[in-house]
């Protein structure tokens, strides 16, 4: 309903206090002349003639004139018995390229997932103040700026959904350190994207790779100790979330998908099998490298291809990358090293991943393999 | 909606500008003389260097200048064009049309307050 408001007012704080003022009506009416027969209709229509008496008492702002005119003209189609979801149109509103990439999330996990500011800012560690003054501004820009309420056009869809995409992902990424309401938030938004926009194949690629990511949660950790991939329980896994996951891949792939999320998911898929297909995780991690260039992609190839082609081959990868610093290069050097029976120079590598390290469970796992190649 | 389109263009935009030689100055020019007869476009200008401009404030009823602009930044200001829009992605379209964005400059897009007077 907050979606619908914010396309007719294109005010958010507007159609907040709107939706508030019918909430209120209707606690007041229903009881004492019943429920109406479209009761979601009833609010929004109520509190589209409460915003518009607003906007008629406050007169000075020109930019409110010019709403009225557009409020003027909406009212005579306005239909009794129906209102359009334009969820679609508020997610690319949240996630438009205009408003900083902070704002963009705490924008969307409002707007769209309903989070208070205090629960924004706690997942974000940042006090609420803080978030509540950071989600007015983003709210003013909004409006002052004139950034539309709106599906993009065709020739700009590509790279704003891709937005789109990434702050959902990025939301999901927040809270997969533990944050569950988090990882639940931004798989929601996932599963409204793909009733959205069903058509797209990477909104189908997130969609599986955030439920198949999400159906290993209870493997990673076992009594406080972190469990490597290759490692885990695959009975603690999430059935099905997985068999949701391979559903949502199977039609990013009917739909030709080959972009970046289909490819991840492609990844996860594969390490639900056992056993697995190395040689078919390395030729995707190959495509994701071609698609984003990334070094972190190209480490994950050399884990890959060590599995498939031997460590050597591997570590031939791992070693002209340039990601001094990166915690997991150096604990994926380490560990290349070690299996190569290089234990002297594993032994360095260990030590500093354990310095980058950040949480106590992947400290732990480090100290472990320290002394199995200190010995 | 009315936005200011600000052209920030240092030295680096003037250099690539010189190296395009008579023909291709020529043409560039009028692809700015082209943008302002776009539909919406209510006025542009070309303005001259940074170092010609003078910077006026007024302190305790004291009118100061100073000589240069504002802020001594490489990124001065070049030109601009005010636009009428339907909304900021309309604005940012034909910010991108101008030359200067594409030659290491930056197009700066502000909404204009509009005082119904």
């Amino acid at each position: 309903m907050l979606a619908s408001l914010v396309g007719f007012l294109g005010d958010f704080d507007l159609a907040e206090e709107a939706a508030q003022d019918a909430f209120a009506a209707a606690a007041e009416r229903w009881p004492r002349d019943g429920t109406p027969a479209n009761p979601g209709a009833w609010l929004v229509t109520t509190a589209r003639n409460r915003a518009i008496d607003r906007i008629r008492r406050d007169r000075t702002l020109a930019a409110k004139t010019r709403l009225l005119e557009t409020t003027e003209a909406v009212e005579d189609e306005m239909d009794e018995t129906s209102f359009r979801d334009e969820r679609l149109e508020l997610i690319f509103t949240c996630c438009h390229p205009a408003l900083a990439l902070d704002a963009q999330i705490a924008l969307t996990l409002r707007a769209l997932g309903g989070l208070s500011t205090d629960e924004i800012g706690r997942a974000f560690l940042v006090p609420g103040e803080t978030m509540k003054r950071r989600l007015s501004r983003a709210k003013r820009k909004i409006r002052d700026a004139g950034i539309p309420f709106a599906v993009p056009p065709e020739h700009l869809l590509p790279e704003r959904l891709a937005a789109v995409l990434a702050v959902v992902y990025l939301i999901f990424n927040e809270g997969y350190g533990g944050r569950g309401e988090l990882t639940a938030e931004a798989m929601r938004l996932g599963d409204a994207l793909a009733e959205l926009m069903p058509d797209e194949p990477e909104v189908h690629g997130l969609q599986a790779l955030m439920l198949l990511v999400d159906a290993r949660r209870d493997a990673r950790f076992e009594n406080g100790e972190l469990i490597l991939l290759a490692d885990q329980d695959s009975s603690r896994w999430d059935a099905a979330e997985i068999a949701r996951g391979g559903e949502a891949l199977d039609r990013a792939l009917a739909l030709h998908g080959r972009g970046v999320y289909v490819i991840q998911a492609a990844i996860a898929s594969l390490h639900t099998e056992d056993p697995r297909d190395w040689a078919q995780i390395a030729a995707l991690y190959g495509e994701l490298l071609r698609l984003t260039g990334s070094s972190v992609v190209e480490l994950n190839l050399g884990i890959a291809v060590a599995e498939a082609d031997g460590t050597e081959a591997g570590l031939a990868i791992v070693d002209r990358l340039d990601l001094d610093g990166f915690q997991y290069f150096h604990s994926t050097r380490a560990d290349l090293l070690r299996r190569l029976g290089r234990v002297h120079e594993a032994h360095g590598e260990y030590e500093r991943a354990l310095e980058l390290a950040h949480t106590e469970a992947e400290r732990h796992f480090l100290e472990r393999r320290l002394a199995e190649v200190s010995g | 909606m009315k936005y200011l389109l600000l052209i920030h263009s240092g030295p680096d935009v003037w250099a690539r500008y010189e190296s395009l030689g008579e023909e291709g100055q020529k043409q560039l020019l009028g692809e700015y003389f082209a943008l302002e007869d776009e539909p919406g476009v209510l006025g542009s200008n070309q303005l001259h260097p940074a170092d010609t401009a003078t910077t006026v404030r007024v302190e305790d009823g004291q009118t100061l200048t100073t000589d240069g602009p504002f802020i001594e930044m490489k990124e001065a200001l070049g030109g601009y064009y005010l636009y009428e829009a339907d909304d900021l992605d309309a604005a940012i379209a034909l910010a991108a049309r101008i030359p200067a964005a594409r030659m290491g400059g930056a197009i700066e897009v502000r909404p204009v307050v509009e005082h119904g007077r």
